[in-house]
C-alpha cells in the first residue's frame, strides 16, 4: 500500500509539474477512523497528502461531469475508470482532458459492517498486511481485510483498470465469478417475499439523493424528480412516490451502470436495492451482449437504432 | 431526585405507553434511530446519537397540512393536523434536545407562530438522557451545550449503571411520575451521577472555534475559499436531512381533478431546486453557492437573527457525509483564512 502510496504522489507531482494537468483528483486522509475523503490537488506541495487506503472507497469519476473545461488527473480504481469508459461513451467528458492514473484495486472496506463488528466507537483504524485492525476505547480488534470488503468489489470482475495513462503497481489476477449472484438468489423468492423486501427497503427512504449524487452515470442537468413542470413526482414520503423515485433511479441506469456500489455506499439509510440494477444488468448483457463500461466502442444499447435490428419488437 | 433501578424501566415505560405516544431511540435496520415504540424492549437506551434525529416528532419530514375539496360552487378546507395528541420523547439527548430550542426560535417566535410545530412540540413531553460516553465527533461543548446539559428537558435520566438518577425539572415532567415505582436517590447516587456527568464532559474530544465565527464569516461572503471547499461535496441531502437543527421547508399542493391536499415537506439548501426561481433564475446556481449557504445560516444568518447558532455539535453531518466532508474542519479552515 505504502508504495503504491508513492508511486501516485511521485506521478501525481510529475503531472502537475509537467503542467499536463489543471487539477488531480484523488484521496487524502480522512478526518475518522475508516475513512479516506476526496482531495482536489493542485499545487505540488500538497502531493504528500495524498493516501491510498482500503478506505478509498469514492467513486471519483462522479466528478468529472461536474469539473469540465479543466484537465483532469484521475486516480482511478478499476469501477472509476468502468465510469470514465461509460461516460466516454455517452459523451460526457473527453478522452484528451482526462490523464487516467489507474490503481488496481484490492477492494474497499465496509466501514459500517466493521463498525458493526465491535461494540463501542472505533477510534483508530489502519491496515496490518491482510488484515484490519480497529481500536476503540476498550478494544482492539483485527479483521481480515476480504471478509469486510464491500458487496460490490466481491463482485468485481475488473479490479484492473481497463484502460490508463499510467498503471500504479502490478496488475491483480481478477477473481469474481458469479457476479449476479445477489440478483439470482433474488429471483429465486416469492413474489410476495420480494414485494416485502423491496417495500421495506424503500420505506426507510428519506430522499436525500445521496445515491444518485455519488452516481457517476447520474449526471442530467435536471433529474426528474426535481422538475416541476411537467411533475413526473410528488415530494413527500407517501410510499408510492417513494417507491416510484427509487424504481426509476434503478431503471435509468439501463445499459448504463457500471455496478461500482457508490449509490449504496453513500445512501445514509443502507437501502438495499443493488438486486434491481443488477438485474437490469444482466438483462442488458443477455438481450444486447453489452456491459457498461467495458468498451469504448459499441455505442449503448439503448441509446442507438440500428434499421438492421433482428428484433421483431422494433420494426 | 429519584432512582429508577434498570429492572423497574420496564414497568415505568409500559405505564407511560398507556398514556402517551412514546417515540424513543430503536434499533431501524442495524443503527439507531428515532421513532415511535409500542413495547418497551423496542428502545435501545445505550445508544450514540441516532441516525435520524427526534426533531421529526415536531417538524415531521412530510406532513399533510390540509386537504381541499371543489364542490363546484364551493372549496372545503380541512385541517389535517391531529392536535389531541400527548406524546413522549423518551431518552433524547442533549444536544437533540437544543436543537428543539433552536426550532423554537424559528417556529414559535414573537412575530411567527406556526401552528403545527407549536401543537406538537406543546403536546410532547421531553426526557432527555445524560451522554456518559460522548461519541469523537461530539462538539456540543462548544456551542453552548454538555453531554449532560438539562437545558430544555422537563426529565432528565443519568445512567448509572445499574439503574436511572431521574431528576424532574418542570411541570409537564412531574406527570410522568405517576407511573413511577422508584425511591429517593441516594447521596452516593448523586455524586456518582455527577461524577459520570464531569467526565463525559471532559471527555469531549471535539472542539470548534464558534468565537469569532460570525464576524470572521461576514469578512469572507466572496472569498475564494468557497470555490474550492464546495469540490468534493457531492450536493446530497444528508448533512440537512439528518441535522437535528436545519428546518427550511417546501411546500406543495397535491391535486387531482376537485381535491388535494397542501403538504408541507423538508428541503435543504444543498438541491438545486431550493432557490430556483419561476423565471429559471437561481441565485444559488452551483455548489459553492450552496454549501456556503449552509454554512452561513448555521454560523452567521442564524446569529443574526436569532443570538444563536444553528449547530448543536451533535456530529451526525460528520458521519454520515459520504465524501466525509467535516464541518470541524470546515470551521477550522475559516479561521485560518
Ligand atoms: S447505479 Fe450505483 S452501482 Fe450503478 S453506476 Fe450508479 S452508483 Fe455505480
Ligand atoms: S441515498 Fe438512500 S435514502 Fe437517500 S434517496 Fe437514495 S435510497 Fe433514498
Ligand atoms: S452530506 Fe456531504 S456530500 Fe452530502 S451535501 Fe452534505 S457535505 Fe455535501
Ligand atoms: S451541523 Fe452537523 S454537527 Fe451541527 S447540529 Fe447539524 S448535524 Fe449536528
Ligand atoms: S438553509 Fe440549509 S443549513 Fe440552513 S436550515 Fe436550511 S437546510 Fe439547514
Amino acid at each position: 500500500m505504502e508504495e503504491i502510496q508513492n508511486k501516485i504522489r511521485r506521478e501525481v507531482v510529475q503531472l502537475l509539474s509537467e503542467g499536463q494537468v489543471d487539477v488531480v483528483i484523488g484521496f487524502e486522509q480522512g478526518s475518522l477512523p475508516l475513512r479516506a475523503t476526496p482531495f482536489f490537488l493542485r499545487d505540488i506541495a500538497d502531493a504528500n497528502r495524498l493516501v491510498w487506503s482500503p478506505f478509498c472507497e469514492n467513486n471519483l469519476a462522479t466528478y468529472l461531469t461536474k469539473i469540465q473545461g479543466k484537465r483532469v488527473g484521475l486516480i482511478a480504481k478499476g469501477c472509476d475508470v468502468r465510469s470514465v469508459v461509460a461516460l466516454l461513451v455517452e459523451k460526457q467528458i473527453h478522452r484528451d482532458h482526462i490523464v487516467i492514473i489507474g490503481v488496481p484495486c484490492q477492494g474497499m472496506v465496509d466501514r459500517r459492517r466493521i463498525e458493526r463488528e465491535v461494540d463501542g466507537e472505533i477510534l483508530k483504524a489502519h491496515q496490518e498486511g491482510e488484515e484490519i485492525i480497529v481500536e476503540g476505547r476498550d478494544f482492539r480488534k483485527s479483521l481480515p481485510r476480504k471478509e469486510y470488503i464491500y458487496p460490490s468489489c466481491k463482485r468485481c470482475e475488473h479490479r484492473n483498470p481497463l484502460i490508463y495513462d499510467t498503471l500504479i503497481g502490478e496488475k491483480l489476477v481478477e477473481e469474481a465469478e458469479r457476479a449476479y449472484h445477489e440478483v439470482e438468489a433474488f429471483e429465486k423468492l416469492s413474489p410476495d417475499k420480494r414485494w416485502s423486501h423491496f417495500s421495506e427497503e424503500t420505506s426507510r427512504c428519506i430522499r436525500c439523493y445521496a445515491c444518485r449524487q455519488a452516481c457517476p452515470m447520474c449526471y442530467c442537468a435536471e433529474c426528474f424528480v426535481d422538475s416541476s413542470f411537467p411533475k413526473w413526482i410528488e415530494k413527500g414520503l407517501d410510499p408510492s412516490d417513494v417507491q416510484f423515485w427509487n424504481i426509476v433511479r434503478a431503471y435509468h441506469q439501463t445499459g448504463r451502470c457500471v455496478g461500482c456500489g457508490a449509490c449504496e455506499r453513500a445512501c445514509p439509510m443502507e437501502i438495499d436495492l443493488v438486486y434491481l440494477t443488477q438485474k437490469i444488468n444482466r438483462d442488458v448483457k443477455e438481450l444486447f451482449g453489452f456491459e457498461a463500461g467495458l468498451d469504448l466502442d459499441p455505442p449503448p444499447p439503448l441509446s442507438t437504432y440500428r434499421v438492421d435490428d433482428e428484433q421483431e419488437f422494433i420494426k | 431526585m429519584k432512582k429508577l433501578p434498570k429492572e423497574k424501566v420496564k414497568p415505568f415505560v409500559e405505564k407511560l405507553l398507556q398514556d402517551y405516544e412514546v417515540l424513543g431511540p430503536m434499533e431501524t435496520a442495524g443503527f439507531a434511530s428515532f421513532g415511535r415504540i409500542m413495547s418497551p424492549g423496542e428502545l435501545k437506551l445505550n445508544y450514540q446519537n441516532s441516525k435520524k434525529t427526534p426533531k421529526e416528532a415536531f417538524f415531521p419530514q412530510w406532513e399533510v397540512m390540509f386537504r381541499y375539496r371543489s364542490t363546484g360552487q364551493s372549496v372545503e378546507v380541512k385541517s389535517a393536523e391531529d392536535t389531541g395528541r400527548r406524546r413522549i420523547l423518551f431518552g433524547i439527548r442533549p444536544c437533540d434536545i437544543r436543537a428543539a430550542l433552536l426550532l423554537d426560535l424559528v417556529f414559535d417566535s414573537l412575530d411567527f407562530k406556526d401552528p403545527y410545530y407549536i401543537n406538537k412540540r406543546k403536546g410532547t413531553i421531553v426526557v432527555g438522557l445524560g451522554c456518559n460516553h460522548p461519541a469523537s465527533t461530539c462538539f456540543c461543548t462548544s456551542v453552548n451545550g454538555g453531554p449532560f446539559s438539562r437545558e430544555g428537558a422537563d426529565f432528565f435520566m443519568t445512567d448509572l449503571g445499574d439503574g436511572y438518577l431521574v431528576e424532574v425539572l418542570s411541570q409537564k415532567g412531574r406527570k410522568l411520575l405517576r407511573g413511577f415505582d422508584g425511591k429517593e436517590a441516594s447521596e452516593e447516587d448523586k455524586e456518582r451521577a455527577k461524577a459520570i456527568a464531569d467526565s463525559a464532559t471532559r471527555g469531549i474530544s471535539s472542539v470548534i472555534e464558534a468565537d469569532g465565527l460570525m464576524e470572521k464569516l461576514e469578512k469572507l461572503t466572496e472569498a475564494p475559499f468557497w470555490d474550492f471547499l464546495h469540490e468534493k461535496c457531492l450536493g446530497c441531502g444528508i448533512c440537512t436531512y439528518l441535522c437535528p437543527t436545519c428546518h427550511c421547508f417546501d411546500m406543495a399542493d397535491e391535486a387531482f381533478d376537485l381535491k388535494g391536499q397542501r403538504v408541507r415537506c423538508w428541503d435543504s439548501c444543498l438541491f438545486p431546486l431550493f432557490t430556483l426561481e419561476t423565471s429559471g433564475h437561481n441565485p444559488r446556481p452551483t455548489g459553492r453557492e450552496r454549501i456556503r449557504q449552509r454554512i452561513m445560516h448555521k454560523f452567521n444568518y442564524f446569529f443574526y437573527t436569532h443570538k444563536a447558532i444553528a449547530c448543536v455539535g451533535c456530529g451526525r453531518c460528520i458521519i454520515h457525509c459520504p465524501v466525509n466532508l467535516d464541518i470541524r474542519r470546515v470551521i477550522d479552515d475559516i479561521h485560518r483564512e
